[in-house]
């Protein structure tokens, strides 16, 4: 008798070593010996009955402990065999780690828009409010308004695009500081945009459209301190908090005194390279104390309140910050240039 | 404007070196573009004495031993004709650095340096140079010309450096001159910013002469327009001899790039590279009248200037005449008929003021420019018109030229040139600049800048200069003085003293953003496109030529036709940057633009036309459809909160049966579709594209829409999925919509399949829809779903005779 318990023990090590590769085949030989009615254990089990009652409970015995024991060693081997399984699906799902993503595109603003919000966020910051500027202006906005009558020299600055002979293409954005002075009495502070400009100009350097933004600020006691103090807080937000601004004397009809605003080359730190073209220097923008003349156009009281005013070309910005070397590239829209702008 | 180092030195003392002069100039307002050395190509050349000069045989060489003083001596071969021993030349040393010329020996072609060698046999240990190996012309050093040897006078040391001999070591600044000081388009300008820079004094040219007692008797000048002409000076100079102007001044020409002509036009050209004053000289042979005559030309009346051109005027002329016929073109160009010539004997000069918008447009009206109508457009002022001609008649009186009458005629109905007194505040300049410069500074700057300042309490009285017709008030004054005072003193501030504001971005700039961000996440890129377009890109679009987009504003002097039309239509645009892109081998790809459309009232423009704000989306590639540019409408409209409606539409650049209008609250607010093919090709696009264009002020109306919230359902939603049979020609549209009206529980209406052929009659087709119903304040009844269907389906077999697939 402890014969056969004794193969059935053999035969079921046997089988797990030959006939188990599987969780489901583990499952199948489990049956073959534990299932209570079909088992081979459960009918050991049933053969109790012919067994003399003497040697019956030394039967049960045996029994039971075989059932125990193959229990324990099915649900071992279900175990590893739960561990194969899962190794085997790793390894099937196995996959080459270098193959290129899968992105999902998103796409970019313009980098001149970019630059635009960059900015507006900036002034609006400050409390500046944002104003809106036309394509199409009068020649007494683009020109007279801002002391600059006709045949003034400093028309030959801008070479204007007319629809008529009142209407044009706006050559700059400073019209906005008009429209602004009319509508607002002080205190004004508002940058204008989108800030879209044309100039008969078309080489390599010059695209006949091209983008400003303007600032204008009108107050009582505003100095060119004060335009130094809110240029230099741009610009270190722009370009980085190492960025130094200076000053020099400049003409514009509307300004008076009229500087460009030049920052420390952010490419070389100051240093001189091909970018700053060895000055150290890189001319970013032109400003001004409002003229007076301009002020009192616009029926501002110019003994009570003075203004400073500034234009920023986006363009340029955005090429000095981004690295693009042509402007032309600004306005093509190959969107191998436009993809690689991101900086939301 | 170009300024010699040497010029200025004439009338300021220059301690600095010519960098530190830039810097200096730079920082006080006057942007150098370029400085340069005038010989800054040539290097170790020196004064060389030939002690002998043998001939080599059966050459045209000559061997020459050469002195070059402390340097030693040399064997150097030479082959120009006039090498002579005894003679003094300029010697490239070994190392050295000369032009190198052309076989003509006149054409420069570069640099190079100078190598001992062997010609014929010879040792050569340097080269003996010519003027054109120096750079330097007849006129810059006299033999400077000659196609040999540039002989040197016999008083220079051998060994000396011949730079400083020929002015080789002169600068040269390239000034960029701001609009508002056109004083400083002249030397004598620019050395009067040189002297106030540099704390030095300024010293006026000569102007004295000395008059005879000739006279031209009877002469008499008429300004007819005063307006045009506030200030006209003529003097009367004879016993004229015509010849050649001297080395100096020719040199000084050539320096500015101009040619020598003769004394007496060598003369005005001079005066107004120095003074800044245009002059003339008449030929009095040729002035008939014994009169000059200031007035505006007649309609249709002719003149031929110097340069043998001729012109038809008009009234908006200004023409200098004689008694009887126009003799010059007033600031512009003297006539043909009164030029100076060889036998020129008598002169008349003429110094005057022309007012300076009227030059300016003669001179585009003519599409003539001179120096002399270049320098008139930027303004003269009185005090250069009166001090040129005091400097011209000096300048006739040095070189011995001509004999200076006492016929001097001056008619004035403009400014004297006596300084105007103006009288500003300190605390008001202090008040522009933010800082506080003290009042000695201010006086040590106003009055290096020839101010005479002078300070009483907080009164500055300044004597404005006649040559400062831009100063006019107080802000000019601390422009002056911050400008030489130093930039670099302005502290940062932020208006302290302001008022506060509230900042912010109007509203439709902010949805214009949103919907641009929006259309970024979907994947499409922000382009800008220029504002103008081409009439050929109404023709890519096949419009019909009554079409509302061809009603677009012109540019009357555009760059070329392609630029020459304010868009109507964001479309043609659009469709050239996809063409580009395919172009460059970009297959695939999302665009978006967001800019103005513009509408004129009337056509020509006479007001401001409505800048429409305008959204225009172009799609393309394999991977793109009608649907998918579709979805990209319902993205915007979702960004506003809104619903777009769709049905088709005929456009003639979009497909047929692939193009829809979209409306908005029942008003057309754009198109899309796919490209019609004949547009496509036109743009040989190798990859179909989908364009949609949308008016965005249309939508203005929904820009104050918020997102509201909707509580989540408190009992649970049902669904059901229909498949219905219905025509072919019946749409989407028109079963949703059914659906939708069927019932007021319906919370979205999707369809998921559409299906035609096999099981399905023909001429029929069917589609599949998942309803969605939501409950109010009550659950659903168990029946409720089932009756709303019945609903839906009664409706749809009335309206279109739809039926349920079985």
């Amino acid at each position: 008798m402890s014969d056969r318990l004794a193969n059935i023990r053999q035969e079921i090590l046997d089988g797990m070593k030959e006939r188990a590769s599987s969780r489901a085949e583990a499952f199948e030989l489990r049956k073959q010996f534990l299932d209570s009615k079909t088992g081979k254990i459960g009918q050991l089990m049933k053969e109790m009955k012919s067994i003399a009652p003497e040697e019956r409970a030394g039967f049960g015995k045996s029994v039971n402990e075989l059932k125990e024991w193959a229990q324990q060693r099915f649900l071992e081997l279900d175990e590893k065999m739960k561990e194969r399984e899962l190794q085997r699906r790793y390894e099937s799902e196995h996959i080459d780690v270098t193959m290129p993503a899968r992105n999902v595109q998103t796409g970019n603003l313009h980098p001149v828009t970019q630059i635009r919000n960059q900015l507006m966020d900036i002034f609006v910051g400050m409390g500046f409010e944002v104003a809106q500027t036309r394509e199409i202006e009068k020649d007494y906005y683009n020109f007279e308004a801002l002391n600059i009558p006709k045949d003034h020299p400093a028309r030959d600055m801008q070479d204007t695009f007319y629809l008529s002979p009142e209407l044009l293409l706006a050559t700059q954005t400073s019209a906005a500081q008009i429209h602004t002075m009319e509508k607002k009495k002080p205190p004004i502070k508002i940058v204008a945009a989108p800030g879209k400009v044309f100039r008969s100009d078309d080489d390599a350097t010059h695209s006949p459209m091209f983008h400003q933004m303007e600032g204008l600020v009108v107050d009582k006691k505003i100095t060119l301190c004060d335009l130094k103090g809110m240029l230099e807080l741009f610009v270190k937000k722009i370009f980085g908090e190492e960025t130094t601004t200076r000053l020099r004397p400049s003409y514009f009809p509307f300004t008076e005194p009229s500087v460009e605003v030049d920052v420390s080359c952010f490419s070389c730190g100051g240093k001189g390279c091909k970018l700053c073209k060895g000055t150290g220097w890189i001319e970013l923008l032109g400003a001004g104390i409002v003229n007076k003349k301009v002020l009192e156009n616009c029926g501002i009281d110019s003994e009570q309140y003075s203004g400073l005013a500034f234009g920023i070309g986006l363009d340029r910005t955005a090429m000095l910050k981004y690295g693009i070397g042509n402007v032309k590239l600004l306005f093509e829209s190959d969107l191998r240039v436009l993809r690689q702008i991101d900086d939301n | 404007m170009l300024v010699p180092l040497s010029w200025l030195q004439d009338y300021v003392e220059i301690d600095v070196t010519p960098q530190e002069l830039e810097e200096k100039l730079f920082s006080c307002g006057f942007e150098v573009e370029e400085l340069h050395e005038v010989g800054e190509a040539i290097s170790n050349v020196v004064v060389g004495l030939v002690e002998t000069c043998e001939p080599i045989p059966d050459t045209h060489l000559h061997v020459c031993r050469v002195n070059a003083g402390s340097h030693g001596t040399f064997q150097v071969c030479c082959g120009a004709d006039n090498v002579q021993a005894g003679g003094k030349y300029p010697l490239a040393l070994a190392g050295a650095t000369v032009y190198m010329t052309a076989k003509d020996h006149k054409t420069v072609e570069g640099v190079m340096t100078i190598k001992k060698g062997k010609l014929r046999g010879y040792e050569s240990e340097g080269m003996l140079c010519s003027g054109v190996e120096l750079g330097v012309s007849e006129n810059l050093f006299p033999g400077g010309g000659y196609n040999g040897l540039l002989v040197l006078p016999p008083d220079v040391e051998p060994g000396v450096d011949v730079k400083p001999i020929l002015g080789l070591d002169d600068w040269i600044f390239d000034i960029s001159i701001t609009a508002n000081r056109p004083d400083c388009q002249s030397i004598i300008g620019v050395a009067r910013e040189v002297a106030a820079v540099l704390d030095q004094p300024f010293h006026m040219p000569a102007l004295d002469y000395t008059e005879t007692e000739v006279k031209k008797e009877g002469f008499t000048v008429t300004v007819d327009a005063p307006d045009l002409c506030p200030r006209y000076i003529g003097h009367y100079v004879y016993d004229v001899k015509i010849g050649e102007s001297p080395q100096w001044m020719k040199h000084r020409l050539a320096l500015m790039g101009q040619d020598a002509i003769s004394n007496i036009v060598d003369i005005t050209n001079y005066v107004l590279l120095e003074m800044g004053q245009p002059m003339h000289a008449f030929d009095c042979d040729y002035l008939e009248g014994n009169a000059i005559r200031v007035r505006r030309a007649g309609q249709e009346e002719m003149i031929t200037t110097l340069d043998g051109q001729e012109y038809t005027l008009n009234p908006g002329n200004l023409v200098i005449c004689d008694g009887v016929k126009p003799v010059a073109l007033a600031g512009v160009m003297g006539g043909l008929n009164s030029e100076i010539r060889e036998s020129t004997a008598e002169v008349l000069f003429e110094s005057a003021k022309f007012a300076r918008d009227n030059i300016r447009r003669t001179s585009r009206g003519l599409g003539k420019r001179t120096d002399a109508s270049a320098r008139y457009e930027k303004g003269v002022d009185e005090y250069s018109t009166v001090h040129a001609m005091e400097r011209a008649l000096h300048l006739v009186e040095q070189l011995g030229c001509g004999k200076i009458s006492s016929t001097h005629v001056d008619v004035n109905t403009g400014n004297g040139i006596a300084p105007r007194e103006m009288k500003v505040s300190v605390r008001k300049v202090w008040d522009v600049l933010g800082i506080e410069v003290p009042t000695r500074e201010i006086l040590r700057i106003m009055k290096n800048l020839d101010f005479a300042p002078a300070l009483e309490g907080d009164e500055l009285t300044l004597q404005v200069p006649a040559y400062r017709e831009d100063m006019e008030d107080y802000p000019d004054v601390a422009e002056e003085v911050i400008r030489m005072y130093g930039y670099d003193h302005v502290t940062s501030a932020f208006i302290p003293q302001a008022q506060v504001t509230m900042g912010g971005v109007p509203q439709n700039m902010r949805k214009e953003l949103k919907i641009k961000r929006a259309l970024c996440s979907v994947g499409a890129y922000e382009c800008i496109h220029y504002s103008f377009f081409s009439p050929s890109d109404l023709d890519l679009l096949r419009l019909p030529q009554d079409a509302p987009q061809r009603q677009a504003i012109r540019i009357l002097n555009p760059i070329n036709e392609e630029l020459s039309l304010m868009r109507t239509t964001l479309v043609p645009s659009m469709l050239n940057a996809i063409s580009r892109n395919q172009k460059r081998g970009i297959l695939e790809g999302r665009l978006f633009e967001s800019a103005k459309v513009f509408i004129p009232n009337s056509l020509p423009l006479n007001d401001y036309p409505d800048e429409r704000e305008t959204l225009c989306v172009g799609v393309f590639g394999e991977k793109e459809s009608f649907f998918t540019l579709k979805g990209m409408a319902e993205k915007v409209a979702d960004t506003l909160f809104v619903k777009f409606d769709y049905a088709p539409v005929t456009e003639p650049f979009l497909h047929p049966y692939q193009a829809a209008g979209i409306y908005f609250e029942g008003e057309k607010v754009g198109v899309m579709g796919k490209v019609a093919y004949e547009v496509a090709e036109r743009l040989d696009l190798r990859m179909d594209a989908y364009v949609l264009q949308l008016d965005l002020r249309g939508l203005a109306d929904a820009y104050g829409r918020q997102a509201s919230f909707t509580p989540l359902p408190r009992f649970p939603e049902e669904s059901r999925d229909l498949a219905l049979v219905m025509d072919r020609e019946t749409t989407c549209g028109q079963v949703e919509e059914v659906i939708r009206s069927s019932c007021g529980h319906i919370k979205s209406v999707r369809l998921f399949d559409v299906y035609e052929g096999g099981q399905i009659a023909a001429g029929k087709k069917s589609m599949a829809f998942t309803v969605e119903f939501t409950p109010g304040e009550e659950a659903f009844e168990p029946d409720s779903v089932d009756r709303f269907v019945k609903k839906i389906l009664k409706n749809l077999k009335n309206r279109l005779d739809i039926e349920l697939r079985s």
